[in-house]
C-alpha cells in the first residue's frame, strides 16, 4: 500500500490557528482529537448516526465524522472546549448541569454543540422543536427528558431571564 | 420528581443535589479510555471472522507485515499459552454446566461473526486497519445454527466438543406446590409462547483499553471501560499470568455500560499482553460496528408458559420452559442471568403458589449473551405481566382487578422461590399508581375512543426485582465466582476534609454526590468537603463494582457503616477533649457536646485535627480518623412498583404513540431524587425501546443484520415520551440506609407496561399476543388481517 500524499490545512479552532500536514483520508473528528488534543469531541459510531462528534463549523453544527480534515481547510471551528467564556460555563452547559441532563456524559458535548447552533437560529423554541433539533444526537442514559428541559431552561437564561 | 410517601426525616438524604462530575463533563474535560494518549503508543486492529461457523485452515500474514507502519501481526496460535481462555465467572451449580474454551483469538475454529482471528499492531489506527485487508485467511465454512429451537434439534451443527446438542446447562427451580397437582385444582390452564428478543446494550461509549507495561518494575497498567475494575484485575491476572499486585486496572470516565462493561473480553487481555510483549503502550477502541459484533448482547429467550388459574382471576401456578440463547461462548456472568436472576423472580409480587421453571442454556453461532440492564428480571416480569393480562382477557376481567386479586398486600413476605422480600406496601403502591395515572378515566376515554374507531390502550406492569446484589453466602451457593459485598474507606483528613474510597464503580450514575450526601448525613460535614474516589485498583481497596442496582444499597451501605465507625471513634476523642465520659457526649450536626451543654462543643473538624496531633487521645485509641468497612448485607433488596402506560395506535400506519406514562416505584429511602428520577426516566426509555423498536436480527447464516445504529433502532428524542416518576418510600431493613436500588426498576417495568397497553388497544379486535418489538409494520399487518377478516 502506498503512503498517501499529505495535504497542508489551516484551521481556526476555538479562536486559535493551527496548521498541519494531514493525509487526505483523515477524518475531521480524528484531526480534532488526535492532532489538536481536543478530546471533548467524542466518537460514538461509524455511521454518522450518534452525533457525539458534533462541532460548529463556520457557524453551523456538523458531525465531524462526516468530513475529511482537508475539507475544513480555511474554516473556523468551535468545539465543546471553546464554549466557556471568561471561565464561566455557557448557559447551555450550565443548563445541563442544573437539570441533570447528562449521566455518563459521552453524548453530552455533541448534544450541547447541536443545541448551541439550534438555539442561535431559534431562540424561542417549543419542546417539539427541541426534540426535532436533537434527533440526530443519540443518548442512551437520560431518556432525553432532562436534555429537552435543559434546552428550554437555557433559552430563558440566554434571553436574560432567571432560568426557571 | 416527587416523593409521595416519605419514610423518615433526613438532613442531606432525599435532596436533589447537583452532581460533582458535571462541570468536567459539560466542558469536554472528562477522560474516557479513547482520550488517553501515551508517548510511543501503538494501535491495534482486529481481523474478525466473516463466518459464523468455520474451521481456520491457514492464515497468511506476510503481506500485512509489509504494510507501512505495521509493527507486528499475530494469529490465534501466537497467543496460545500466553493468554488463557476468557473466564466464565458464574459457574452455575446443579445445572450440569459445560464451559467450553473461549480463546481470546480463535485458532482452530470460529463460532460467531465478529470473533477475533488476527491482530495487527501499527503506528497509527489507520495503518492498523489498512493491514487487516492484507491478511489472508483460508476458512472451511461449516453450517451455522442461530436459533435456540434449531440448535437443540438432533442433527444440528455442533459448536463445541463435549457439549452434546449445544446444551450449556439445564437449570430447574421448583417452588411451592407441585404444578401438576395445583393444575388439578385450577379451572383452566392457559398457555403462551413468548419471545424475549435479543437486544444490544449500546452504551454510547464503545469499549476499549489502553495498556502500559514497565518491564523494570513488572507493573502493567490497564485503562479499561469497566464497571468493575477489581474484578477485571482479578480475572485478567489469571488470564495473563501476572500477579494481581502487579496489575493496576483503571476505569476512568466510563460512558455507560448497562451490563456490557462487566465482562472480561478478549480485547483487554490482548491489549495487555501486547504491551508486555512489545514494551510499548498499546491502545484499542472498538468502532460502533465492532461494538455490535464484539460486545455482549442481552435477553434472547424463547419461553413456553403455562398458567394454572381459577375463574375468579387467581393465578395458582406457573410452569415455564425457557430456551436461553447463550451465544457461542459463556461470558463472565452469563450462566447466572437467565437462571438465578430470572427463575427466582417468577412469582413476582404475586401470591402464586407454584412455580416450576426449567431453563436450557443453548450455544448458537451468535455473539455471547450476558447481563443487560435488568438481566433476567425483565424477562421474568415480562412473563408475569403478560400472563396477568392474558388471564384478564381469558376471563373477561379488568387487568387491574386480576392484579388486585393476586398481589401480595405487603412485605416482609417469604416468596415460594426461596427469597424473603424485604419491605413494601405492594397493593397500596399499585392503587396509588392507578390513581395518579387516572386509570379509570382512561378506561372511559378508551371506550369512547373505540366508538370513534380510535385505538387507545392502557397497560399496567407491577414488578418486584431482586437487587442490591449481595449477600455473598447466597451468591456463592449459586456458583458465583466471588462474594457480593462492597468495600469503603471513609478517611477524615487533619483539616476535616473527607475522602471516600468506594469499591463500587459508577459509570454515569453520578453516585459521587449520593455518596457525599451519605457521609454528610452521618458526619455532619458539608457536601463540598467530601471527595469520592473509585475506579482505580491502585487507590481503592478491592471492591465488586457497579451492576445489579447494588451501588447505593451495598456500596452506599458500606460507606454509611464506615462513616458511623468514624463517628464513634470521633466521639471517644471528643470525650477526651471535652473531659467528659463518652456516654455523655452527644453528636449533632457535625458537633460533639456534653449532654445538656450544647454551647460547649467541639466540631468534627477539631476532633479530626486532634486525632492526628494525637496528644490527647484516650487510652487504646490510635491516631488518625478513618474506617474501613467490607460490608456484606444479610439479604438482597427488593424494589417494586407499578407502572401505567397509555398508548394510541395509528390505524393508518400501525405506529404507537405513548400518551401517558406513570411510574410509581418503591426503591426504599431515596438518597438523591434527582439522580433516582434520572434512572427511572432513562431506564424506562430503554424498556420502551425493547417493547417497540429494538431487536438484534440474525439471518440463518449467522450474519447480524442489525450491526449499527442504521439498522438497530435505539430511540431518539422524537420517540421518547414524557415519563412521570413518583417514589414511595418504605425502608429496606436489609441495609443500614434503608435503600433498595433504582438502576433497573424502570427497564423491568416499562417493557410489559407498553406491550400490555398496545395489546389492550387491540383487544376488542381479538388480538391476543404479538411478540416484541411491536413495530408499526407488525401492528399494521394485524390490523389489515382483522379488517379483512
Amino acid at each position: 500500500m502506498e503512503a498517501f500524499e499529505k495535504v497542508r490545512i489551516t484551521v481556526k479552532v476555538n479562536g486559535r490557528l493551527y496548521t498541519h500536514e494531514v493525509e487526505p483520508r483523515l477524518l475531521l473528528v480524528h484531526y480534532i482529537r488526535d492532532y489538536l488534543g481536543l478530546t471533548g469531541t467524542h466518537i460514538g459510531c461509524d455511521t454518522s448516526n450518534c452525533g457525539a462528534c458534533t462541532v460548529i463549523l463556520n457557524g453551523r453544527a456538523v458531525k465531524s465524522c462526516t468530513l475529511y480534515a482537508f475539507m475544513a481547510d480555511g474554516s473556523e471551528i468551535l468545539t465543546i472546549e471553546g464554549l466557556e467564556r471568561d471561565g464561566k460555563l455557557h448557559p447551555i452547559q450550565e443548563a445541563f448541569w442544573e437539570n441533570h441532563a447528562l449521566q455518563c456524559g459521552f453524548c453530552t458535548p455533541g448534544m450541547i454543540m447541536t443545541l448551541y447552533d439550534f438555539l442561535q437560529r431559534n431562540p424561542k423554541p417549543n419542546e417539539d422543536e427541541v426534540r426535532r433539533a436533537i434527533e440526530g444526537n443519540l443518548c442512551r442514559c437520560t431518556g432525553y427528558q432532562n436534555i429537552v428541559k435543559a434546552a428550554l431552561w437555557a433559552t430563558e437564561r440566554m434571553r436574560g431571564g432567571g432560568g426557571r | 420528581m416527587s416523593i409521595i410517601h416519605k419514610a423518615r426525616p433526613t438532613q442531606h438524604l432525599g435532596k436533589p443535589v447537583k452532581r460533582k462530575e458535571d462541570p468536567k463533563l459539560v466542558t469536554g474535560r472528562g477522560l474516557y479510555v479513547d482520550d488517553i494518549k501515551l508517548p510511543g503508543m501503538l494501535y491495534v486492529a482486529f481481523l474478525r471472522s466473516p463466518y459464523a461457523h468455520a474451521k481456520i485452515k491457514s492464515i497468511d500474514v506476510s503481506k500485512a507485515l509489509r504494510v507501512p507502519g505495521v509493527v507486528a501481526v499475530y494469529t490465534g496460535e501466537d497467543f496460545r499459552g500466553k493468554i488463557g481462555p476468557i473466564p466464565t465467572g458464574w459457574q452455575l451449580t446443579g445445572a450440569d454446566l459445560k464451559v467450553p474454551e473461549w480463546p481470546a483469538v480463535a485458532y482452530d475454529k470460529v463460532r460467531f461473526i465478529g470473533e477475533i482471528v488476527a491482530v495487527v499492531v501499527a503506528s497509527d489506527p489507520y495503518r492498523a486497519r489498512d493491514a487487516l485487508e492484507a491478511i489472508e485467511v483460508d476458512y472451511e465454512p461449516l453450517q451455522a445454527v442461530v436459533s435456540v429451537e434449531d440448535a437443540i434439534k438432533p442433527g444440528a451443527p455442533q459448536l463445541h466438543e463435549g457439549v452434546p446438542n449445544n446444551i450449556a446447562f439445564r437449570w430447574r427451580l421448583k417452588g411451592g406446590e407441585d404444578f401438576e397437582e395445583i393444575s388439578k385444582k385450577a379451572d383452566k390452564v392457559i398457555k403462551q409462547r413468548m419471545v424475549n428478543q435479543r437486544l444490544i446494550p449500546s452504551a454510547m461509549e464503545p469499549r476499549g483499553a489502553v495498556a502500559e507495561y514497565n518491564r523494570y518494575t513488572g507493573e502493567l497498567t490497564l485503562w479499561v471501560t469497566s464497571q468493575n475494575p477489581h474484578v477485571h484485575r482479578l480475572l485478567l491476572s489469571g488470564v495473563l499470568g501476572i500477579p494481581e499486585n502487579k496489575l493496576r486496572v483503571i476505569a476512568p470516565d466510563v460512558g455507560g455500560g448497562f451490563g456490557s462493561k462487566i465482562p472480561v473480553y478478549p480485547l483487554e487481555a490482548i491489549v495487555a499482553r501486547l504491551a508486555m510483549d512489545l514494551g510499548k503502550p498499546i491502545k484499542y477502541v472498538e468502532t460502533r460496528r465492532e461494538n455490535f459484533l464484539g460486545t455482549i448482547h442481552g435477553r434472547d429467550h424463547v419461553e413456553y408458559v403455562e398458567a394454572a388459574i381459577k375463574n375468579d382471576g387467581t393465578v395458582l401456578g406457573l410452569r415455564v420452559r425457557t430456551l436461553a440463547n447463550m451465544g457461542a461462548y459463556l461470558s463472565t456472568a452469563a450462566p447466572g442471568v437467565p437462571t438465578i436472576l430470572f427463575g427466582t423472580m417468577l412469582s413476582g409480587p404475586y401470591k402464586i403458589r407454584s412455580v416450576d421453571v426449567e431453563v436450557t442454556g443453548v450455544f448458537t453461532n451468535t455473539i455471547p449473551v450476558d447481563a443487560y440492564r435488568g438481566a433476567g428480571r425483565p424477562e421474568a416480569t415480562y412473563i408475569l405481566e403478560r400472563i396477568m393480562d392474558l388471564v384478564a382477557r381469558e376471563l373477561n376481567m379488568d387487568p387491574a382487578d386480576v392484579r388486585r386479586k393476586n398481589l401480595i398486600p405487603e412485605a416482609p413476605y417469604a416468596a415460594i422461590t426461596g427469597l424473603t422480600y424485604d419491605s413494601g406496601k405492594y397493593l397500596e403502591v399499585f392503587e396509588r399508581a392507578l390513581k395518579i395515572a387516572d386509570y379509570e378515566g382512561w378506561r372511559k376515554r378508551q371506550s369512547e375512543a373505540r366508538k370513534e374507531g380510535r385505538l387507545i390502550g392502557v397497560g399496567i406492569a407491577s414488578y418486584i426485582e431482586v437487587c442490591g446484589l449481595a449477600p455473598s453466602r447466597i451468591a456463592r451457593a449459586t456458583g458465583f465466582g466471588l462474594g457480593l459485598w462492597e468495600s469503603a474507606i471513609v478517611r477524615v483528613h487533619p483539616s476535616g476534609k473527607v475522602t471516600v474510597y468506594t469499591g463500587a464503580s459508577p459509570h454515569g450514575q453520578g453516585e459521587d454526590i449520593a455518596f457525599a450526601q451519605i457521609v454528610a448525613e452521618e458526619l455532619g460535614v458539608s457536601l463540598e468537603d467530601v471527595e469520592v474516589i473509585h475506579g482505580d485498583t491502585a487507590l481503592v481497596q478491592f471492591g465488586m463494582g457497579t451492576y445489579g442496582s447494588r451501588t447505593t444499597p451495598v456500596g452506599g451501605g458500606a460507606i454509611a457503616l464506615a462513616a458511623r465507625r468514624v463517628r464513634e471513634k470521633a466521639r471517644k476523642i471528643a470525650a477526651a477533649l471535652l473531659e467528659a465520659r463518652e456516654e455523655d457526649v452527644v453528636f449533632e450536626a457535625g458537633r460533639f457536646y456534653v449532654k445538656g451543654v450544647p454551647e460547649k462543643a467541639v466540631t468534627i473538624q477539631q476532633v479530626a485535627l486532634a486525632s492526628y496531633t494525637a496528644e490527647k487521645l484516650p487510652p487504646g485509641v490510635e491516631p488518625g480518623l478513618e474506617a474501613t468497612v467490607f460490608y456484606d448485607p444479610e439479604n438482597f433488596t427488593f424494589p417494586y412498583g407499578t407502572h401505567v402506560c397509555v398508548v394510541e395506535i395509528d390505524r393508518e400506519t400501525g405506529g404507537v404513540k405513548i400518551l401517558r406514562y406513570v411510574a410509581v416505584d418503591d426503591a426504599g429511602i431515596i438518597v438523591n431524587p434527582m439522580l433516582a428520577e434520572g434512572q427511572v426516566i432513562g431506564g424506562a426509555l430503554q424498556g420502551i425501546a425493547q417493547a417497540l423498536y429494538e431487536e438484534a436480527i440474525y439471518d440463518s447464516s449467522g450474519n447480524l443484520l442489525t450491526a449499527g445504529f442504521n439498522d438497530y433502532m435505539i430511540p431518539t428524542a422524537r420517540e421518547a415520551p414524557k415519563i412521570e416518576s413518583y417514589f414511595y418510600e418504605t425502608p429496606s431493613p436489609h441495609n443500614p440506609l434503608g435503600v433498595k436500588g433504582i438502576g433497573e426498576t424502570s427497564t423491568i417495568a416499562s417493557t410489559p407496561a407498553v406491550v400490555n397497553a398496545v395489546l389492550d388497544a387491540l383487544a376488542h379486535l381479538g388480538v391476543r399476543h404479538i411478540d416484541m418489538p411491536l413495530l408499526p409494520s407488525k401492528i399494521y399487518k394485524v390490523l389489515k388481517e382483522k379488517e379483512v377478516g
